[in-house]
């Protein structure tokens, strides 16, 4: 059986899909790891590893746990804020597709259509998709994958992405969670986050970046 | 491949979104997929392919069906008329051409419903922009393709060409042999082309006239249980819903102007598609028995072909069974996705491939050329084309020539 290994690039000029490689989505229970199908359990420890090995950990939200759409979305938010105190990690918003005209702002958003600019910008070494359509976040993941030695991560709340270096499915807030107590307990072992000093930017409605007192 | 695909005891998930166990409003019973194809009794009925085509969308819970005339698809988009006007359709109208139609498809799709068209020769060479168009937005649009001519001078009889057009479309390609078949790929297909991993449009082809107007005996489904309906919130693409806040954006691939992306988004994209169609293998295969079905491929002479061709060459291997010559047959199910590993398996064996096909240009012999090693075991043909049929006799025929002059 042949398998195509989704490791951090950059890999090529234009990589393949890993669809097309023959890489196969996980079952319900499942998660991938570089491409290699595993049981869920294993690859909570794996991902927390990686989270806190990161100089530039960030999770990059999307519009479905931007927006308070359902009831279920909230707590999701609510989880994936647990998640970036707990690594910690930096909170880059991919709020929505369009492309960014004349220029995007790299420094505190993320868009699909040029998210290599992003990670270049904050030399982002490990990041987290979740809330991402899997359309888009299929196109971003390849790119990053082209371009950035970035190690990527999906948190998908359906069928999980081939083209991630990690990949959940059927993410819930419960997920989320699981994964906090895997870093936590990382943690308790003496793993210690190699996370550079940040601050959590805040943007406000009219999208001014307003930093914390 | 990094995990086996399997075949049994696979549980297919459709939209879960509706409660099962609810009634619509003519009284069908929402049910799981997996219970209306492996456990409620099928009844046999004795009907053409356009009323088949009929039936599987009383079950389908379609909501809209756009219509414009062409032979010989025309009597199934009438037929699914007569549903709308017995409610089982939430919108049934006509386009102005082939064009609209496919582009009010799109419309009814952005906008959440599941959605069904048929589209034949001409047509479906007029309407060819709308075909990629539904792919790079994702839209999972089922159109039924009854298969005919589609050059000058003018034949409304079946030909198999229109489906070499629509290989690299970006959509799921399937090609019914029988009117069985078409009953079971409509419904089948809607389960597959909705998956939020796979979600494409598809092309279920079948050979117009020879499945659309003979009648045939088909096993049905029971008419009071029907699909779930299309979950739009379950796409990997927003949903164009105005009052939903997450989704209150464009959808935007016809605004991606290339000025402002990055090429490599363009590539992408593309790429994503094709690995669409790549993840629909994994829900294909349980649904459909496989990609391919295969009877004595273990005989140095293979036929290898699709849709009706298939039922032709079952009758000259028998032919040619009773002057002793041994033929196997795979049928193939899937163009796209094409099954290149299940045919290189299929093959390994064979000295003699033969590829019937019911076109001039024998795009399915070059689609298995292309595929397997020592290609030139392939044998293009025999090929009719333009309404001809292909007498069981005459592939027979070719078969024997063939192995004759190979000193076999």
């Amino acid at each position: 059986m042949s398998h195509y290994e989704v490791k951090a690039g950059p890999e090529a000029f234009l990589p393949p899909a890993a669809a097309t490689m023959g890489n196969v989505l996980p079952d319900p229970g499942e998660a991938h790891i570089e491409g290699r199908i595993v049981p869920e359990e294993e690859a909570y420890e794996y991902c927390a590893r990686k989270l806190l090995e990161a100089k530039v950990p960030t999770i990059f939200p999307g519009p479905l746990v931007l927006w308070k759409w359902n009831d279920h979305v909230a707590e999701k938010a609510t989880a994936i804020r647990e998640l970036a105190n707990a690594v910690p990690m930096r909170l880059i918003p991919m709020a929505d597709y369009r492309p960014k005209y004349p220029k995007i702002d790299a420094a505190v958003e993320i868009n699909p259509n040029h998210p290599n600019l992003t990670i270049w910008h904050n030399k982002i070494d490990v990041c987290i998709f979740v809330g991402v359509h899997c359309h888009q976040a299929n196109l971003a993941l390849k790119m990053i994958r082209a371009a950035t030695d970035c190690y990527t991560i999906a948190m998908c709340a359906q069928a999980g992405h081939e083209d991630a270096c990690l990949s959940f499915r059927d993410a819930t807030p419960e997920k989320i969670r699981t994964l906090i107590k895997a870093v936590e307990k990382l943690k308790s072992e003496g793993v210690k986050s190699q996370a550079n000093d940040f601050t959590q930017f805040k943007m406000d409605r009219t999208g001014l970046i307003v930093k914390p007192s | 491949m990094n995990k086996s695909v399997e075949l049994k005891n696979k549980r297919i998930i459709a939209s879960q979104h509706v409660k099962l166990g609810q009634k619509n409003r003519k009284g069908q019973t929402y049910t799981d997929v997996n219970d209306i194809f492996y456990k409620a009794e099928s009844t046999p009925s004795f009907l053409t392919g356009s009323e088949v085509i009929k039936e599987a969308i009383r079950r389908a819970s379609v909501g809209s069906m756009v219509a414009y005339p062409i032979t010989p698809q025309s009597e199934a988009a009438a037929l699914i008329g007569e549903l709308f006007a017995e409610d089982y359709l939430d919108e049934y109208f006509r386009g102005e051409s082939e064009f609209a139609v496919m582009g009010q498809c799109a419309g009814a799709a952005f906008g959440g419903h599941r959605v069904y068209t048929t589209t034949a020769g001409p047509g479906t060479l007029r309407a060819m922009e709308n075909f990629p168009m539904w792919a790079g937005s994702r839209l999972p649009i089922q159109v039924c393709v009854t298969c005919r001519g589609i050059n000058s001078p003018l034949s409304i009889q079946p030909d198999t060409m229109e489906m070499h057009y629509l290989l690299e479309t970006g959509m799921l390609v399937w090609h019914a042999e029988t009117a069985q078949d078409l009953f079971d790929y409509t419904l089948k297909g809607f389960i597959v082309a909705e998956q939020p991993d796979v979600h494409v449009p598809i092309a279920i082809c079948c050979d117009g006239f020879f499945v659309t107007h003979t009648k045939d005996t088909v096993n049905m489904t029971p008419e009071d249980l029907c699909l779930t309906p299309y979950d739009p919130y379950k796409a990997p693409v927003p949903c164009l819903d105005m009052e939903t806040a997450p989704i209150r954006m464009m959808r935007d691939p016809f605004v991606m102007k290339s000025n402002y992306i990055n090429y490599s988004t363009h590539a992408s994209w593309q790429q994503e598609i094709k690995a669409a169609i790549e993840r629909s293998r994994k829900h294909t295969v349980p649904l459909l028995d496989g990609l391919i079905d295969e009877e004595n491929t273990d005989r140095e002479v293979l036929v290898v072909t699709s849709g009706t061709a298939v039922s032709q060459s079952r009758e000259a291997i028998r032919l040619l069974e009773q002057e002793g010559i041994k033929v196997g047959l795979v049928k193939i199910k899937t163009i796209r996705p094409f099954p290149f590993e299940e045919i290189k398996r299929a093959t390994k064996n064979a000295k003699h491939i033969f590829v019937p096909e019911f076109n001039v240009g024998g795009w399915l012999a070059r689609e298995i050329k292309s595929t397997i090693q020592n290609n030139e075991r392939v044998y293009v043909g025999p090929h009719v084309a333009g309404g001809m049929t292909m007498p069981s006799e005459v592939i027979a025929l070719e078969i024997k020539n063939h192995l004759k002059a190979s000193g076999q």
